[in-house]
């Protein structure tokens, strides 16, 4: 667990956890070896008529991503990260600092399967 | 069955822009009063309804497919040349491997031609139906959309595909004026279009008409419902050279038997009379431009 996103419509680590995945504004990315964030926004993800799911989950396995912290993840997204070895930890932390806190104190555990519908 | 009588059988669509005017009862009964055996399409296959009305309980159902790529994970390098060419995330290749999404494929194989070795090849997956049948002078040819599929024009088309040349037929269009109803009209002659008299009604007339023009589709329109407001509509026909074939009054009776799934023109003789002359009128505005090319 090294390279850690959030699903956020902020910028920094005191913004609210978006529950959305594939429809989020942005992924704040967090490095746990140099405690430093940045952000990838979700530009494709939020614009795409259908496989919002998909785009997201490609956009954050192409930033290298090893585990991704949200609300929900549907069945399609799912895939995608599980093909990526990317862990999906569920989550209904209201900031994702709170979020980042339960994640490493160990509160939370990867989820075996998407945990709801496609366009839920 | 005997033949049409028309010199070259003609195909009509029933439209609206906006939905609920109608047109499926005007389709149906003029199918009905049509006077010679003609062909009804139900081309509303996210939710065909004709047979409701006309019953026919020996309908032969056939699958619509459409192809969709296969991979093969032993022969896929994961390149990312399949994910990158397509725009739909059908496929989506992911580290080592490439993953399929059937329900987001539109069919164009792209993936299996860029594939450079050769892992993709395609499968047919259903899509939806298409059935046939016969009531009385009608022969029906009703699509169904596969639940979860979103992909419309090709089940339009596989109805288009059963039509017979040789007889006259009616299209029941979807509502709207987006692809699924360009799908219906290709290759028709006439486009009826129903409306109602409300302002929603003529704002989508007139959207439909844009789309009639735009097809160089020759068109007239059914008024349903229509009440004492008529100024607006009448004008517009007017002043856009468009005729009004037939006007439907808002009867109470026409709803109760519709609503029993009866036939108007054969429960009301009188309507039965205005739908026979509407198809007269149709016979004798296409017989003069001369039908299908």
């Amino acid at each position: 667990m090294n390279t850690i996103a959030f699903t956020t419509a902020g910028q920094e680590l005191a913004a609210a956890l978006d529950p959305r995945f594939g429809r989020a504004a942005n992924f704040l990315i967090y490095d746990t070896t140099q405690k430093s964030t940045r952000i990838i926004e979700n530009q494709q993800g939020r614009s795409a008529a259908q496989g919002a799911g998909i785009q997201a989950a490609e956009t954050i396995v192409r930033a290298g991503v090893d585990t991704l912290v949200t609300g929900h993840c549907g069945p399609k997204a799912f895939k995608v990260l599980e093909a990526a070895g990317v862990k999906v930890f569920n989550c209904n932390a209201a900031t994702v600092d709170e979020a980042l806190h339960e994640l490493l104190a160990g509160r939370l555990t990867a989820a075996e399967n998407s945990d709801v519908e496609g366009h839920w | 069955m005997a033949e049409s009588t028309l010199e070259k059988p003609f195909r009509i669509a029933v439209a609206s822009g906006k939905g609920g005017t109608g047109k499926t009862t005007v389709a149906l009964n003029l199918a009905a009063m049509f006077g010679e055996p003609v062909q009804l399409a139900d081309c509303d296959v996210e939710e065909p309804n004709v047979n409701l009305f006309l019953r026919c309980d020996q309908l032969t159902p056939t699958e619509v497919t459409m192809l969709v790529p296969e991979v093969d994970q032993q022969r896929c390098n994961g390149c990312g040349a399949c994910g990158e060419l397509c725009q739909f995330r059908g496929i989506v290749a992911v580290g080592t491997r490439a993953l399929v999404f059937p329900e987001l494929c539109h069919g164009c194989g792209g993936c299996a031609l860029v594939c450079p070795t050769g892992a993709i090849t395609e499968r047919p997956h259903r899509i939806g139906t298409i059935s046939t049948g016969q009531s009385g002078a009608i022969r029906l040819i009703e699509g169904r959309l596969e639940v979860g599929v979103s992909l419309v024009p090709p089940v339009i088309r596989a109805v288009r595909e059963q039509l017979q040349d040789e007889l006259p037929a009616i299209l029941d269009a979807p509502p709207g004026t987006s692809c699924p109803v360009v799908a219906t009209l290709r290759e028709c002659d006439y486009l009826l279009l129903v409306t109602d008299p409300t302002p929603f009604g003529l704002h989508d007339l007139k959207l439909a008409v844009a789309l009639a023009r735009e097809l160089n589709l020759p068109c007239g329109v059914v008024v349903n419902r229509a009440g004492e407001d008529l100024v607006g509509l009448y004008g517009y026909c007017r002043s856009e050279n468009l005729p009004v074939l037939l006007s439907l009054p808002d009867d109470r009776q026409i709803a109760e038997i519709t609503s029993r799934g009866d036939l108007l023109a054969h429960a009301l003789p009188e309507y039965g009379l205005m739908f026979a002359e509407l198809a007269e009128k149709l016979k004798q505005e296409l017989g003069a431009a001369g039908g299908r090319p």
